[in-house]
């Protein structure tokens, strides 16, 4: 093949192509098995078809779902929920992780507190946030935030600290005020792990989100919807919540992978 | 050129000594460079020679202003040099270009905060590209072009807002053997274009002597001047006439030679080597317990 593929005209790149896409559609395999297996079970009724449903039936309750709008409106309140704490949660975490990296006596004076706090299971704030916040959107927010604050901080402050003492020479050599050299060198320089910290809070705030869905019972959101599916033990439902909650969470992750490149492409960065 | 011009004096250092507090060195401190005099006069092309640890790169430090902590006095044109300033430019060893710059940006970063006007500073940048022969690399980043190229534009960007001295810190240390002796060769042709003061730290007693109108020769423990080889011979030089030999070999017996300090020592503080690895955030140290 690979002879083929030289000695035609120097259309190297049509073989190549091919095989990228063989590569690509690789991952599929499993997911179609499975799918494949799940329909071969449910529909010989090897097992009993209440605790495993037929992939028919919860692409029916899909159906009804999306045509009732209860999934846009469950999708929507989740998504809101989740944007307002990641936002919330990512500008406070860029300012206290750039305080904590910029300054050595704010530093000494909240970094040990910090990293106490940090130390705290996410999970265990909820019982406090319940009594201060009750259980509504207030409460979620709040717990979203959390989740979110805490990458961000560490890897801005962490990106900052690390700026290559070199290149800070060099900005002193060219008499960069302390605010030029803020903006040209060190933040330049800590974005990789800046965008670490914000991808990583936009993945753990939506984690975080079915989270306090499902402990905060209150109101609508996906993981209400989990939780009706389970209590009146429809598993189609439950699957099909399921299923959404990867797919949204797949595709912040597909965003995030293709902003983080588009900004690797931006700043020339070799990998 | 006036015979008052050339033995216009220009930087002067008069009895420079540092010192680092070390728990290691005996009295708990470290003599890095003791009593270092140099006058080097306007235009003229001074290399620093000495086998690693003698203090060459701290003294280049010194001048630079990177450190204002040093016994004695460094004078330029007559004025005590404080801190960083425009007049004194540098080439680092590793290039230290910023990597989210294209070369164009790169060299702008030397004008940053000059008193040219924007379109001045344009100018400015293509003159040096084109001095440094970066024609058509403008928009490119440091990591798509070589480590020559990249020390290229470290020149241009040196140079840019026309310091009085351009100081060199083992400029070519970190390139092969023939990117190096294409650049010896471009750096005497900008220095004769450009007749700005240089200063070249090295440990390459042949570049020291094809560039150098005089070689300094330092020795270690503490770093002091061992003696000042003035270098003859007409710009361009050619490696194999045989004054320029004797030159060199001259200045190479001082480093084979059985007498004086051994000439491998590493006791200074490793000042540059590893600081630009920096360690990649870990997801473990995050610490979110889910």
């Amino acid at each position: 093949m690979s002879n083929a593929a030289t000695t035609t005209h120097g259309a190297t790149p049509i073989p190549l192509d091919d095989n990228g896409d063989t590569r690509r559609w690789r991952g599929l395999v499993l997911p179609v098995v499975a799918i494949l297996l799940w329909w071969a079970l449910s529909r010989a009724e090897l097992v009993n078809s209440a605790l495993l449903v037929s992939p028919g039936k919860v692409l029916a309750t899909a159906a009804d779902q999306i045509t009732t709008g209860k999934l846009w409106r469950a999708l929507g309140a989740s998504l809101t929920r989740e944007l307002t704490g990641f936002v919330i949660g990512t500008s406070a975490g860029l300012l206290l992780g750039a305080l904590l990296g910029v300054s050595r006596w704010f530093n000494r004076l909240v970094g040990p507190s910090f990293n106490t706090f940090k130390q705290i299971s996410l999970f265990a704030w909820i019982p406090l946030i319940s009594v201060w916040f009750g259980l509504g959107d207030t409460a979620k927010v709040v717990f979203l935030s959390l989740a979110a604050l805490v990458p961000v901080v560490v890897n801005t402050c962490d990106g900052i600290r690390s700026t290559p003492k070199p290149l800070l020479e060099v900005a002193k050599v060219y008499g960069y005020t302390p605010v030029q050299t803020f903006f040209h060198v060190v933040l330049p320089a800590a974005t990789p792990a800046i965008f670490t910290g914000v991808y990583l809070a936009l993945i753990y705030s939506w984690l975080a989100t079915i989270g306090a869905e499902y402990l905060l019972v209150a109101g609508v959101g996906i993981g209400n919807l989990l939780i009706e599916g389970s209590e009146h033990f429809q598993m189609d439902l439950v699957i099909f919540g399921m299923f959404v909650v990867g797919l949204v969470g797949w595709l912040m992750n597909a965003l995030a992978r293709h902003v983080e490149r588009r900004l690797a492409h931006l700043r020339g960065a070799a990998q | 050129m006036t015979e008052s011009a050339t033995l216009e004096l220009d930087l002067d250092l008069h009895g420079v000594g540092k010192r680092y507090a070390s728990a290691q060195a005996a009295g708990g401190v470290l003599q890095v460079l003791d009593g270092i005099d140099l006058n080097v006069r306007s235009g003229e092309f001074v290399a620093v020679v000495g086998a690693s640890g003698c203090g060459k790169s701290t003294l280049l430090r010194l001048i630079l202003g990177l450190d204002d902590h040093y016994e004695g006095h460094i004078t330029l044109g007559g004025t005590p040099v404080q801190g960083t300033g425009r007049e004194r430019g540098i080439v680092f060893q590793d290039h230290r270009l910023f990597p989210w710059l294209t070369v164009e940006q790169n060299i702008a970063v030397g004008l940053r905060n000059s008193p040219h006007t924007a379109a001045q500073k344009r100018d400015l940048v293509a003159e040096h590209v084109a001095l440094v022969g970066l024609e058509g690399f403008e928009q490119s980043y440091p990591h798509q072009i070589s480590g020559g190229m990249a020390q290229r534009v470290a020149i241009a960007r040196g140079l840019v807002n026309r310091p009085r001295v351009l100081l060199l810190d083992e400029p070519f240390g970190a390139l092969d053997a023939l990117t190096r002796a294409r650049l010896q060769t471009e750096l005497q042709r900008i220095w004769e274009k450009e007749r700005i003061t240089m200063i070249l730290v090295t440990h390459d007693v042949e570049e020291a002597v094809f560039l150098g109108d005089r070689v300094v020769i330092m020795q270690p423990h503490p770093g002091r001047i061992r003696r000042i080889v003035p270098v003859p011979l007409a710009h361009p030089r050619n490696r194999s006439d045989p004054r320029f030999i004797r030159i060199r070999d001259d200045v190479l017996s001082d480093f084979l030679a059985p007498d004086g300090a051994p000439a491998e020592a590493d006791s200074v503080p490793a000042e540059q080597t590893d600081l630009y690895r920096r360690p990649i955030p870990s997801l473990a140290s995050l610490q979110m317990a889910w």
